[in-house]
């Protein structure tokens, strides 16, 4: 299901020493330590059993509380929120629940790369809609090129992960009128959705008409820096978080209760991490928009999330060729931008989750490994 | 608090080149920007901090938190006696503080000998102060921020993921 030579990449990388990675997926940041010393604290206090198949009522009442804080949404917790283990299991269980053999779900590329696959574990077809020459957005005219009646569903990210673009609530209005119109179940995986810097983050259920044809995904695992802990929660229409929880009751049961605890004392006391962590991001997007730019490998400013995509069609080299000699040559590792779709050639992702320090140190890494492909005229 | 002063506070050498590009501005406004705090006293210096317990030839230190117990004086409160205890070189902070005691003076020496006697032939005997509690430090785990404990360069991450 994925393009074998990445495999390969991935081993390379893992298996060489002192490399400086721009390759990584997660914050380089460790939990907050008010969230680790709460899941300390309930294996102290013996939470060791397992909760009921949706979660906590603690932690889905917290998240009611969040949503309708920060989104004006009301999501039931009794009916409409469901913990999972991360944003991977709740795609899994709504492709499972919504897809009959035949269906067809829309998945703008480049995208994460669990999309298609779990689309098709789920016996679906994933349709990739390549946004590569509309600056890596989906817009409603592609949309539409795309739409026919086996379209069930679209799977949304937003920022996106590799490319770091999020979208203007008024770009959502436009998409949401299509799906609307065409009856397609927006999907949304808004996992970096606290990570947006230039403008405020819209959840996509929050647009006009939208909460009961959308299937709203989110984690703690960027936000908080909670990769490990493994929680996600989804929220939608009571019938498809049924539908969901059934599958989820057989196949995982619960999240583990440390980490819902866990995850509940983010919601109550993380917020102040997680702007923390989000000024640094940001000041390490300015500074690597800016740099990589003066190198020539063109991109644009990302607007959420802690990636950047640039192109690096000037070396001339393949998208693969590149990450591998700069890994072989430079001991920098990135990820090639064909893992996130076909249409990604000639471009990398670069994750500016790593210290200042070892960003500085990579970019003159970079900056050699250029210099030596650009004979000086 | 100015972004600048929140860069700078973490990493007192961090260039003018390299926080004018993350906070997108201009090299020399950020420069004007220094020099106006520095010029205002909102910074006041630049340090680095040194875990003194790794430094094997550096003579050992002794330090002690001491609660001092002061008469204010009429029309100057506190201030002007905080003024003559703080200006000792061998206080390293100085302290208003609520509750039982006035001032927390923390004095540091070379050993328990010189603090005790800073104590009994300085402090103690100075008018208005009508009071001392000397508490010897025993061990530092974090000051200022910092955990002073060596940090392990074992990278928890897997160097490359989705």
């Amino acid at each position: 299901m994925q393009p074998s030579g990445i495999r390969a990449f991935f081993d390379l990388v893992l298996g060489m020493k002192d490399v400086i990675s721009l390759g990584v997926g997660e914050p380089d940041f460790v939990t907050p330590w008010q969230i680790r010393e709460a899941g300390i604290y309930s294996l102290e206090q013996g939470f060791t059993s397992y909760t009921s198949n949706k979660g906590l009522y603690k932690l889905r009442l917290g998240l009611h509380r969040y949503l309708k804080n920060k989104f004006g949404l009301d999501y039931c917790p009794d009916e409409e929120i469901l913990i999972t283990v991360g944003v991977s299991e709740g795609l899994d269980l709504v492709l499972r629940a919504i897809i009959n053999p035949g269906d067809k779900v829309l998945v703008p590329v480049p995208s994460y790369v669990s999309y298609g696959p779990v689309t098709e574990l789920a016996g679906g077809t994933p349709v990739y809609i390549d946004t590569s020459k509309d600056g890596f957005k989906i817009t409603p005219e592609l949309l539409k090129k795309h739409i026919d009646k086996k379209v069930k569903a679209i799977v949304l990210n937003y920022p996106t992960n590799p490319t770091g673009v999020s979208y203007r609530r008024k770009e959502l209005e436009e998409i949401n009128k299509v799906l609307l119109k065409h009856k397609i179940l927006c999907i949304s995986d808004e996992v970096y959705g606290d990570l947006t810097y230039d403008f405020g983050h819209t959840a996509f259920p929050s647009l006009p008409g939208a909460k009961k044809n959308t299937v709203y995904f989110n984690g703690f695992s960027k936000s908080f820096a909670m990769t490990g802990w493994r929680v996600g929660f989804a929220c939608g229409p009571k019938e498809i978080i049924a539908a969901m929880t059934k599958i989820h009751q057989y196949t995982i049961m619960c999240v583990p209760i440390t980490s819902q605890m866990a995850a509940a004392e983010a919601l109550a006391s993380g917020k102040r991490s997680v702007e923390q962590m989000k000024r640094e991001y940001d000041r390490r997007r300015q500074l690597m928009t800016t740099e990589l730019n003066s190198l020539g490998l063109k991109c644009f400013r990302p607007q959420g999330a802690f990636y950047i995509f640039p192109s690096i069609k000037c070396t001339g080299l393949s998208s693969m060729d590149f990450s591998r000699k700069l890994l072989e040559e430079e001991k920098v590792a990135v990820v090639p931008g064909t893992a996130f779709g076909s249409c990604c050639e000639g471009y990398i992702r670069i994750s500016y989750a790593s210290s200042l320090e070892n960003l500085k140190e990579a970019l003159s890494r970079i900056k050699r490994f250029l210099q030596k492909r650009t004979p000086r005229a | 608090m100015d972004e600048i002063l929140e860069i700078l506070e973490k990493d007192g050498r961090a260039s003018i080149e390299d926080i004018a590009k993350m906070i997108r501005k201009k090299p020399d406004e950020v420069k004007k920007s220094i020099r106006k705090y520095e010029k205002e006293g909102a910074i006041l210096k630049y340090k680095a901090v040194i875990n003194k317990d790794l430094i094997k030839d550096s003579e050992s230190e002794v330090r002690a938190l001491i609660e001092v117990n002061i008469v204010p004086q009429k029309d100057l409160g506190f201030d002007k006696i905080a003024e003559r205890i703080y200006s000792f070189p061998e206080v390293t902070s100085c302290y208003l503080i609520s509750g039982t005691y006035d001032l927390l003076v923390v004095v540091e020496g070379r050993n328990l000998h010189t603090v005790s006697n800073f104590v009994a032939e300085k402090l103690s005997c100075m008018e208005n102060v009508r009071g001392t509690a000397t508490h010897f430090l025993l061990k530092k785990y974090k000051e200022d921020g910092v955990i002073l404990k060596h940090k392990s360069d074992e990278n928890k991450r897997i160097a490359i993921s989705y």
